[in-house]
């Protein structure tokens, strides 16, 4: 779909008056179209429209971000006199926000005055950053084309549905997305590890060469990662420099964040309003139907508001604007919106996860280096056994590699002040011998749909701005824990294999039995489905409302699998792809 | 170090990056912040939490844990008691861990050796430590001692190895922006020779 638009509704002053229960809003823009979440989802969007020429209106929870102030990326633990443990010491008691200090995640497991609950007899954690770029200011840049069959997998062995759309419709926006966010990688021509647009990889690390060397003797593939890092400049953002500290935030912008990247340029368009601090309650529809407005909460001043727009893209992260359409109830939708089908809450899933860690004898005494890289790792596992029938489990995983000398930090030596004991110079010594020598295994694997996992809405239980709130079902099956298994078997060959000496869990708070607590691999979606059945999906091939043509969804809820490749380069594609089109309609004036 | 400062290395790197080399200004940041850090321990130390005999026993007992070597200096260079004299005065609960744990390992001393835990001979401290510094020893009698033996044996490691002299003594090189990443043929050879997987 290639259009440039040049002439659209411009938000005119429209003079109005209407009565709601809060207040009288008097005159107020209609904007073409209002965004609600500036995520991965959110930035695509407003990246896309603007650059079409569409007025865009984005409402976010969180505050504006300033990188500069807010990113503590090259700042060293001695500069705090509580050595990135806190004023009141909170790293010691698990009291610390997000992951750890450093983090620039703003945003937590738990978020004060907003909860969430789970449902009887259910585990599941829900991670929210509530800020400008949401979590892709801190995100692991793992981007990952899903393959042919992830879009088609009933087709491909008789579990879930297949998407309405196929690997083909999807391809030319992965290009468009790679090559606008620059992705890393080779060329493999692996049918579990799609090739793309890459940028060339940076040389992997010594534990690296030696997991590869590994996985060659035991024939599974292990190539250079695919991260949304540049390791050549791209539209005036830098190369990176190697400080691995992505998950810092990247001052210079050389990896990707959806504020970064696509909504501060935008916002240089002159075609972008912003509204932070809102917190979107509810879509208002008018007697058609359609969404005429956002209902919001200023969160600041708990202040109720409305936003006026001709259509409305939800991208507030998967549980958000599932949450969001389940709360806009009204006669003539009494489930919530555009849920005439009742999928809307269903199909929740996440990635499987579990990690090993394993101590290597061949690390010890190696000459010191600089091994920081970029943020995450230069190697990984894709999938390989697709043709094996007789695993035990359907579909599969990949593998991600941790490991190098880490800028020490707190707990950084708790291993060895476990295992080894004792003070003074042994411990010492000990320490500075096994120092960089312990590399991690992590599996994500695929989680099939099924029908006790799912979000609904507590009715006992309202945030702090009186919104009902998310209450997560969740139960893995067989198949993910056969699958988890696998990964512990496999970790332990390759491990074996490099003559190193296996650790245990990598992570047993989060993954206790072996297996990871639903939402804690932070892949949480497929609860707002696509399809091309009105009666069995909530969205049509371009996540647009079957039952509300103004109302478009551009997270990762539309989603139908959830395999072996983490989401957020999927969301990206797919939300550039709907935005294409809804300019396409609105230029059209369909909607 | 001043935000200024780092915001300054940044831009540099940004602009570098573009063009590259990149400046090793970023490098020499690390030192600087170094000698800043140790320009604010030295002189005398008032402690917010602790009485005179606790410190004396928290600054004795952080020196055991991480003593000076003929490789790096130890955990009292490292600011680790004034770290956690830090922490504790801003909370209560580490507070009472630190002071709890500090009474038990003085009434130990004197019921064993007849006088408190920082005035006691230096074998006698240690011959202390050798019971409390292993779970092996865990009874009715020692659990206390372990357990808090556990948190400032945690607590002294962190600040020692997240100050510079720490970071030094292990060996990490990185925290600086380069324009490529190299990894030294002479690492992967070692280790591939190790690993028996050349
Ligand atoms: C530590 C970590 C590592 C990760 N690593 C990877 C990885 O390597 N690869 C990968 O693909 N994925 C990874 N993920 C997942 C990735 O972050 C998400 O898939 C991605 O950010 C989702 O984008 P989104 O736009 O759907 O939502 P988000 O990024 O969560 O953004 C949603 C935004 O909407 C706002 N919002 C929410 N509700 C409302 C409301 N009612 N009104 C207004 N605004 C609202 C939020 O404040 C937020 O800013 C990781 C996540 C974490 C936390
Ligand atoms: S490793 Fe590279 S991309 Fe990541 S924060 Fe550092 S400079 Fe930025």
């Amino acid at each position: 779909m290639a259009l440039r638009i040049s002439k659209f509704r411009v938000a005119t002053p429209v003079f109005c008056i209407f009565i709601s229960p809060m207040q009288v809003i008097r005159s107020s823009p209609v904007y073409d179209v209002v965004v609600i979440g500036s995520g991965a989802g959110g930035g695509t969007v407003v990246k896309v429209l603007t650059d079409l020429g569409v007025n865009v209106a984005l409402l976010e929870a969180g505050p504006m971000l300033n990188p500069a102030r807010d990113f503590k990326e090259h700042m060293w633990p001695y500069q705090f006199e509580h050595r990135t443990a806190g004023e009141k010491g909170e790293y010691y008691f698990g009291r610390q926000k997000g992951f750890g200090f450093f983090s620039a995640a703003q945003g937590d497991w738990q978020l004060d005055g907003e909860p969430y609950t789970t449902g009887e007899g259910s585990q599941f954690l829900w991670f929210r950053s509530r800020v400008i770029g949401g979590r892709t200011n801190h995100y692991g840049r793992i981007s990952l084309r899903f393959s042919d069959y992830d879009f088609k997998p009933h087709s491909f062995d008789g579990l879930g549905t297949d998407w309405p759309i196929s690997y083909d419709d999807i391809a030319p926006y992965y290009d468009k997305a790679e090559s606008f966010i620059g992705v890393t990688g080779t060329k493999e021509g692996l049918r579990t590890a799609p090739d793309g647009v890459f940028q060339p990889p940076p040389a992997p690390r010594v534990h690296e060469v030696l997991i590869k060397k590994a996985c060659d003797r035991l024939n599974i593939p292990c190539i250079p990662s695919r991260m949304a890092i540049l390791t050549k400049a791209l539209n005036g953002r830098p190369a990176c420099h190697y400080c691995g500290q992505c998950g810092r935030g990247c001052i210079p912008a050389s990896n990707y964040s959806s504020s970064q990247v696509q909504i501060f340029p935008a916002m240089k368009s002159g075609r972008l309003k912003i509204v932070t601090g809102a917190m979107a309650r509810e879509l208002i529809t008018d007697p058609s139907g359609k969404v005429t407005a956002v209902s919001y909460v200023d969160v600041n001043t708990r202040q109720e508001k409305r936003i006026r727009c001709r259509t409305v893209v939800l991208a507030a992260s998967a549980m958000e604007s599932t949450r969001l359409l389940l709360n806009s109830k009204g006669p003539r939708h009494p489930a919530g919106l555009a849920n005439s089908s009742g999928v809307v809450g269903k199909y929740l899933t996440d990635n499987v996860g579990f990690g090993m860690s394993a101590y290597i004898p061949a690390l010890e005494g190696m000459p010191k280096h600089d091994s920081d890289g970029f943020g995450g790792m230069h190697m990984y596992v894709p999938w390989w056994l697709i043709e094996d029938k007789q695993k035990g489990f359907p579909r599969g995983y990949h593998i991600e590699i941790g490991g190098g000398y880490g800028m020490p930090g707190l707990g950084s030596f708790y291993g060895v002040c476990r295992n080894h004991e004792g003070y003074g110079t042994a411990l010492k010594k000990e320490i500075r011998r096994v120092y960089g020598n312990t590399v991690s295994l992590s599996g994500r694997g695929e989680m099939i749909p099924n029908d006790k996992s799912y979000m609904d809405i507590d009715p006992n239980v309202v945030d702090r701005f009186g919104i009902p709130v998310p209450r997560f079902h969740f139960a893995w099956s067989d198949y993910e824990i056969r699958q988890a298994r696998h990964m512990a078997e496999t970790f332990k060959a390759i491990f074996e294999t490099m003559g190193g000496s296996v650790l245990g869990p990598s992570n047993p708070a989060r993954e206790p039995g072996g297996i990871s607590i639903g939402g804690t691999i932070i892949h949480e979606l497929g609860t707002v489905r696509m399809g091309n059945d009105p009666k069995t999906s909530a969205l049509n091939k371009y996540c647009q409302a079957h039952d509300v043509k103004n109302l478009f969804v551009a997270d990762a809820a539309p989603f139908l699998t959830n395999p072996d490749k983490n989401p957020t380069l999927t969301i990206v594609a797919l939300a550039w792809r709907t935005a294409e089109y809804l300019a396409e309609e609105l230029r059209k004036s369909n909607v | 170090m001043s935000r200024r400062t780092r915001r300054q290395i940044l831009r540099e790197i940004a602009l570098a990056a573009l063009s590259a080399p990149i400046p090793l200004q970023s490098a020499q940041h690390v030192h600087r912040a170094a000698a800043e850090v140790k320009k604010k321990t030295s002189g005398v130390y008032k402690p917010r939490l602790f009485t005179p005999l606790e410190w004396a026993a928290l600054r004795r007992l952080a020196g055991l844990i991480i003593p000076a070597d003929e490789v790096s200096k130890g955990a009292l260079e490292a600011g680790a008691p004034e770290f956690i004299d830090l922490l504790c005065s801003n909370n209560e609960e580490l507070a009472a861990i630190y002071t709890g744990g500090l009474a038990w390992l003085d009434r130990q001393m004197e019921n064993r050796h007849g006088t408190v835990f920082a005035e006691a001979k230096p074998e006698h401290q240690t011959s202390m430590l050798d019971l409390i510094a292993y779970r092996k020893n865990m009874s009715p009698d020692l659990g206390p001692g372990i357990r808090f033996f556990e948190w400032a044996r945690r607590m002294v490691v962190d600040a020692f190895y997240t100050s510079p002299i720490g970071i030094k003594d292990v060996g990490y090189t990185g925290n600086k922006g380069q324009p490529t990443f190299h990894v030294p043929a002479a690492a992967i050879d070692y280790a591939l020779k190790r690993s028996g997987l050349e």
